[in-house]
């Protein structure tokens, strides 16, 4: 048995006459760039570029599952106060201000990366986390406010799924901004290398994925909810 | 100081649980001391612990798979003992116990057993087969490894330390809720699987990453090994399914922390919520665990059949159909809701439809050895044995899915026997098909072929012994989960069923020595060439084990069976291809960054199921501080000098060449 090449010979095994479902050339049409067709494996930036999108996915179908389930809980408010009366689109406005403007700013800092301007990176990224955190600074008084206000996630269904969904969001942008000062630290003092590029290029796409999520979380719970 | 953690978690008044950890303590206590004392530590954390080579992880998955198959299987003896004693008399597991004992099965089957099996597979064979040197994220799918074992160590850890989930391996609200699972056993599971599914998500987003970005020169995707495809699909079921499993836990774990109301019946909260959103999981689920099982079936049938895979293309289209439709049916488990007859029909309706990309599959597998020269090794056994088994649990399901129906054996033996039917048929039987199939690949010799044959006749038989029984006594009424029951009829059947698990634990036996003897018998059954089956994808073209960088040289694909166009060259000609010419190879650095993730995850998950905040707190910075410390490595990989790599694909080729020019005298 070791011995595989001596099963010959092959010429009695009948074959598919026509080959069924097999392409005579297939993947011949397929580009030749790499990482598709038949180029071969693509560059380190591209994979850990697109595993990361991957996992952007995989992240958004999580805040998909918190979004289905505030849509089915949204009623189940147990005589508790209602979404209507409990939203101050005033500051949830200003949060999304803070947010958008964040993102934009961290892409400058990106873009600064890659012209090798390192002081308008850092800034950059300065400003992406004082804006952030202004942001979760909003966010924490709204919740406190609520629970002041006895309307905390116990109080009824809708109240927590509420907290869970919005307050997810809350916890990504703090593990964002965690990694945003650990990527301050490392251009710092490791320089512009590949491999810290490519972790920047993935720290914002992971910012900018927030900013989405965070225009879902405005329209459908803040704004729907207020017309409601 | 330490939580809800006291001295009473410890099951000192039950002798079962008791006894059982305390002799799996002592085994671990040995192997442990082992070795330590016998000074292999050391070799055990280079080599493997800290390893970042998928083909080490890879192998790493499957042997904690085949470990909580047994600890799964013996949840089933004493589940099937249980009810042979348990007629008109209460047994000898008091039912507080024996729920623990059902519910640690199904989670341990499913989480641990199966999942293992099937990643630990796909990480060894996908990027041999697609002729790259490792997965998209070697590091990454170290962790990932590693906090599938700290579930696993959570789970069983429950055994001695407090209790196990009570509730079934899906842990529906509002019994789930802590309303009425005041213990800790339902929080055991939900940080076991929250963690581990953590590190499944990560395997995920690997594997597609590994598929998709990383093939060998002119591996197109129409040329990509069935294997492959059911991987892929299989990976972006994870993907896709996964996070919503999070989300879902992650909801149970504030209601029953924080007093949220998402799952409880009162203050507006919806139970039935939790099994749309976890079935919206659960069925993806069942395929990503048998499609990359239906990749191994093809591999096997194609290579022992000595044909091309019949329909390659119907096939993939048949997969990619299934992973699609897989996302549409999530209702059938439970259409008892009373979502009406719309929605059940329509529900009904999709269910029926997935019976026809899957007998796609079964009649390419059929095509496939019609006419070929079919060789009966033990993974082919295992095959046919699945594609016999197989079409009757596919054919129950067909009928469960008939909503009428399904309201009268919905929660029956009747339903147990089918999930059986299907899953054990599928991922176990597609998971001993490949583990023989490729053990000669990872370790460099085949398994013993007449054990691998007993423990697959002795299996096979106890498996039908034991589920057949479950349709007629579905038909007759006994639900599932019964800890004692009084009705004259079922006794024969339990009985029967109970003989029968007897069969299977002599085909457990027969599998445990097919690999002691194995071992002790290598030299024998040594692949020297590293192709022991005449195998017709790029996995065959490397010596058996590989070398750690793989492939010498980036094998060239131009055409399917990219393997078996490199060899017929080589008969054709009488001579192999040109050597290369070497390069060096970089390789990733080992790490121990998933073992320490690990740690601290299982501080963590053990401190949140105690209630001990401080733990978790300190298990939460350890893991921040262990993700910095890795991101501040200056070295993360070694070369591998030219000379090395053309010494080591040297000893390849001689063997080759060797085999080769016996063909030729044989042939002559």
């Amino acid at each position: 048995m070791t011995d595989a090449l001596a099963l010959q010979p092959q010429a009695r095994v009948r074959t598919d006459p026509n080959h069924l479902g097999h392409h005579a050339r297939a993947g011949e049409g397929h580009a030749k760039a790499t990482g598709r067709g038949t180029g071969g494996p693509s560059s380190k930036r591209i994979i850990v570029g697109y595993g990361f999108w991957i996992f952007l996915l995989s992240d958004i179908v999580m805040f998909a599952a918190f979004f289905s389930a505030y849509a089915v809980l949204q009623t189940g408010t147990a005589g508790g106060p209602t979404g209507a009366e409990l939203f101050d689109l005033q500051n949830v406005a200003l949060e999304t201000g803070f947010l958008l403007i964040s993102s934009f700013v961290c892409g400058v800092a990106g873009l600064a990366l890659a012209a090798k301007r390192h002081l308008i990176f850092q800034a950059g990224m300065a400003l992406t986390f004082l804006f952030g955190a202004a942001f979760l600074l909003l966010e924490a008084r709204e919740f406190l406010d609520l629970v002041d206000r006895g309307a905390g996630p116990t109080r009824s269904a809708f109240l927590s799924a509420f907290f869970t969904l919005v307050g997810c969001h809350g916890l990504h942008v703090s593990a964002g901004l965690l990694w945003l000062l650990t990527m301050m630290a490392q251009v710092a003092t490791k320089g512009i290398r590949p491999e810290i590029l490519r972790r920047v290029l993935c720290f914002s796409l992971f910012w900018h994925a927030l900013d989405i999520v965070w225009v879902a979380v405005f329209t459908v719970v803040y704004l729907m909810g207020s017309i409601a | 100081m330490l939580g809800k953690l006291t001295w009473d978690a410890i099951p000192l008044s039950q002798p079962v649980p008791l006894i059982a950890s305390g002799v799996v303590g002592l085994v671990i206590l040995g192997v442990l001391s082992w070795i330590v004392f016998g000074g292999h530590l050391p070799y055990l954390w280079r080599e493997w612990i800290t390893s970042v080579d998928h083909k080490r992880i890879g192998v790493m998955y499957c042997i904690l798979a085949l470990v909580m198959l047994i600890r799964g299987f013996s949840d089933a003896i004493l589940m099937r003992s249980q009810q042979a004693l348990a007629y008109q008399s209460p047994g000898y597991l008091p039912p507080e116990h024996y729920d623990q004992i059902f519910s640690a099965h199904g989670t341990i089957m499913i989480f641990f057993g199966a999942m293992p099996f099937i990643i630990g597979l796909m990480n060894f064979v996908v990027p041999l087969q697609l002729g790259v040197r490792d997965v998209a994220f070697p590091t990454l799918n170290s962790v990932s490894f590693w906090l599938t074992a700290t579930g696993a160590l959570l789970v069983n850890v429950s055994l001695v330390i407090g209790e196990f989930a009570r509730t079934g391996w899906w842990p529906s609200p509002p019994l789930s809720e802590i309303t009425y699972s005041p213990g800790v056993g339902v929080d055991y599971y939900l940080w076991a699987i929250q963690i581990s599914g953590v590190g499944t998500l990560m395997s995920g987003v690997n594997l597609v990453t590994t598929i998709l970005k990383m093939r060998a020169p002119g591996m197109s995707y129409l040329r990509m090994p069935m294997f492959c495809w059911t991987s892929l699909a299989s990976n972006l079921l994870i993907v896709a399914a996964f996070p919503i499993l999070t989300a879902t836990l992650a909801m149970l774990i504030l209601d029953r922390y924080l007093g949220f109301h998402f799952f409880t019946d009162e203050a507006g909260g919806n139970s039935m919520m939790f099994m749309n959103l976890f079935w919206a999981w659960g069925h993806p689920e069942v395929y990503i665990l048998a499609l990359p099982a239906y990749g191994i079936f093809s591999e096997v049938i194609s290579t022992f059949s000595g044909k091309p895979l019949f329909a390659y293309r119907s096939m993939v289209g048949a997969t990619m159909a299934i992973f699609v439709l897989a996302f549409m049916v999530w209702l059938h488990h439970f259409f008892t809701m009373g979502a009406g007859g719309d929605v059940n029909g329509i529900f009904a309706v999709t269910s029926m439809i997935i019976a026809v990309p899957t007998g796609v599959k079964i009649f390419d597998w059929l095509f496939t050895m019609y006419g070929g020269r079919i060789r009966l090794t033990t993974p082919m056994l295992w095959s046919l044995a699945f594609m016999i088994t197989f079409v009757v649990g596919g054919a129950t399901g067909v009928l469960l899915a008939i909503p009428t129906a399904d309201f009268v054996l919905h929660n029956s033996m009747f339903l147990v026997a089918h999930f059986h039917n299907v899953m054990v048929s599928a991922v176990l039987f597609g998971a001993f098909a490949g583990y023989t199939y490729w053990f000669p690949k990872a370790f460099g010799f085949r398994l013993d072929e007449w054990w691998g044959k007993t423990a697959f006749w002795f299996s096979v038989a106890g498996y039908v012994i034991v589920f057949t029984p479950f349709y007629v006594l579905g038909l007759m009424g006994m639900t599932r989960r019964m800890q004692h029951y009084d009705v004259d009829g079922w006794r024969p059947w339990i009985l029967i069923a109970g003989f029968g698990v007897i069969v299977m634990l002599v085909g457990v036996i027969c599998q445990i020595v097919q690999l002691v003897v194995s071992i002790r018998r290598r030299e024998s059954l040594r692949d020297v060439t590293g192709d022991p089956w005449d195998g017709r994808s790029l996995e065959w073209a490397t010596s058996s084990p590989p070398p750690v960088f793989n492939f010498a040289v980036m094998p060239r694909v131009e055409g399917e069976e990219a393997y078996w166009a490199i060899k017929q060259r080589a008969r054709e000609q009488a001579r192999l291809r040109d050597e290369p010419d070497y390069e060096p190879v970089e390789m990733p650095l080992n790490s121990p960054t998933g073992f320490i993730c690990a740690f601290f995850s299982t501080l963590i998950g053990f401190a949140m199921i105690w209630h001990i905040w401080w733990l978790a707190l300190v298990g939460l910075a350890g893991a921040f501080a262990t993700f910095v410390v890795f991101a501040w490595r200056d070295r993360v990989e070694y070369e591998i000098p030219a000379a090395s790599v053309a010494r080591i694909n040297r000893a390849n080729r001689a063997t080759r060449a060797q085999a080769l020019e016996h063909a030729e005298r044989r042939a002559a």
